[in-house]
């Protein structure tokens, strides 16, 4: 088996007191979709941040592509060309029209020109149904429509992982199906993606492996088969017997 | 509006419908009385309140007087010409002035917001600037600068008032302009930042692409503001005896003839610019534009 895309040894990271990671380690491999489940504070969205180094470790290395990413002398804009996130709240530039969100980082971060680019975008755009909607401002659109730019965004350079941070928790119940339909669109092409989520049929349907958070520690990791339904972990088998109760799962 | 009358029971389907425009065309009649009867009233509040508040004016003892002094038709004909030429010099420092201030204002408002330990010598000296220029009356500023630079007697420093003068507005309001600036790149919400840097955007290109145009926008009201009251404060480089300046005009004129219509021609010319402005800030910050 090849070297994991993106590979996490004992990281640790704390807000002032308040200890978010407490030693996670975790491998993607290529092509492997690995979902994060876990409590709000768990620590999903502080790992996916501290991977595109929106935030210091305190401890622990990452690395991507077998390069330790972590290291203060590593160029951090170069990390992050080669990672795609895209954010809970989805983070659109509002001031920047559909297109020009997507291609603002393939002509300003990457060396494509503004007609390759804008093809390029035309073309993610399409793939995500958001043909039409090139020259509309982010706030004319639906939060179903805007996620999907973001995740045309994120995906348009063609990142070697793509992070997911609970990417349909602020949308409202009916967009939410569309925003997965891209997701797994994403998956059908074999994207290496690690995503945090809440969705719990959808973390079985689109992941290869389900991983479970719980106060800043990896409880336990599987196929999602295994996790979801035959939990080993006493944390786990009282989190999702919760999510069952409130009709979630 | 069908609903309505749903509840009781209908003889059919086109007297319901009948009974439906009826009482929309009742709305409408009584909407628009009430419309007109609060545009009468409007009306004739306002001439109530202004004329009693002219009568009162025209009728007090001391009329005669000052509208000879302030409000005389001769020496407003006389010397409007001589003041409007004075004022283009006022409009041409005002612009120069503005453009030096926005830039400057821009450059300390992200020296300030500069996080980069290199930088803290930076971020101190505009810290600094902002606390003293703010702090210090304009028209103090103006005469220190205006009587300080040339008394120092350096090669190469500008002696003309005009310009010292324009130094001194542009310090000053520099300062102001700065923190505006800085109210607006911090009231962007930093997942604006983050996802700059997460497209692949450095730092600098983050800010430049997606932090300012956003924070520019939110400001321009402000600004404007600031801008409304330079436009003014021109007038007090007068201080400095530059020649030929709208305000500066005005008072001589005033006091050789004992009279100050000139003064009165000259706050007439600065009302034509500001209140233009003022009306574009009301446009600027109205929430249909906020919509567009």
């Amino acid at each position: 088996m090849s070297a994991p895309v993106i590979e996490i040894r004992g990281v640790t990271k704390a807000f002032g007191d308040l200890e978010v990671l407490k030693g996670v380690d975790l491998e993607v491999a290529e092509h492997e979709a690995v979902a994060l489940i876990g409590a709000s504070g768990s620590g999903k969205s502080t790992l996916l941040r501290c991977i595109d180094l929106l935030e210091d470790i305190d401890d622990g290395d990452i690395f991507l592509d077998s390069e330790v990413i972590t290291d203060p002398s590593v160029d951090t804009v170069g990390v992050r060309r080669k990672l795609g996130v895209v954010f809970q709240a989805y983070n659109l530039f509002p001031h920047l029209n559909v297109i020009d969100n997507v291609t603002l980082g393939l002509v300003r971060a990457g060396d494509t020109n503004r007609e390759e680019a804008e093809a390029q975008a035309l073309k993610v755009l399409a793939r995500f149904g958001l043909e039409g909607r090139e020259r509309e401002r982010p706030d004319n659109l639906s939060g179903g429509q805007q996620q999907r730019v973001a995740i045309a965004r994120a995906f348009a350079a063609r990142p070697r992982a793509m992070l997911l941070d609970e990417v349909t928790s602020a949308l409202d119940p009916e967009l939410v199906g569309e925003v997965l339909r891209a997701v797994r669109d994403l998956r059908s092409e074999g994207v290496t993606m690690l995503l945090a989520t809440h969705e719990m049929g959808f973390a079985k349907e689109v992941a290869d492996r389900v991983g479970f958070l719980h106060e800043g520690r990896l409880l336990e990791i599987g196929p999602p088969a295994q996790l979801l339904e035959d939990p080993q972990e006493p944390e786990t088998k009282k989190f999702l017997r919760r999510l069952l109760e409130a009709g979630r799962a | 509006m069908a609903e309505r009358g749903s509840g009781r029971p209908d003889p059919g389907v086109a007297p319901a419908a009948t009974t439906a425009r009826d009482r929309r065309l009742e709305r409408e009649a009584v909407r628009r009385q009430r419309a007109r009867r609060g545009a009468t009233i409007a009306a004739v509040s306002t001439i109530v309140v202004l004329g009693g508040f002219t009568a009162l004016i025209l009728t007090s003892p001391g009329w005669d007087e000052v509208q000879r002094t302030f409000f005389s038709p001769e020496d407003f004909a006389e010397v409007f010409p001589e003041v409007l030429e004075a004022f283009w010099l006022d409009i041409r420092v005002f612009m120069v002035v503005e453009v030096v201030v926005l830039v400057l204002g821009l450059v300390v408002a992200i020296a300030r917001l500069a996080k980069a330990p290199a930088l803290f010598p930076v971020r101190m000296l505009a810290v600094v600037y902002t606390d003293v220029f703010r702090g210090v009356p304009t028209i103090l500023l103006i005469y220190l600068i205006g009587f300080g630079i040339p008394a120092l007697d350096l090669e190469g420093l500008p002696t003309e008032p005009v310009v010292l003068g324009g130094i001194a507005l542009a310090l000053s309001y520099g300062a102001y302009v700065a923190e505006v600036y800085r109210a607006g790149l911090r009231s962007i919400h930093p997942g604006q930042r983050e996802a700059g840097l997460s497209i692949g955007l450095t730092e600098s290109q983050a800010m430049r692409h997606v932090v300012l145009p956003q924070a520019v926008r939110r400001v321009g009201p402000p600004l404007l503001n600031d801008f409304i009251a330079l436009q003014k404060d021109v007038a007090l480089i007068s201080v400095l005896g530059v020649a030929g300046e709208a305000f500066r005009v005005a008072q001589i004129e005033a006091q050789s003839t004992f009279n100050y219509t000139p003064l009165l021609a000259a706050a007439l010319l600065y009302l034509c610019i500001t209140i233009p402005m003022a009306r574009l800030l009301d446009w600027w910050d109205s929430p249909e534009r906020a919509r567009g």
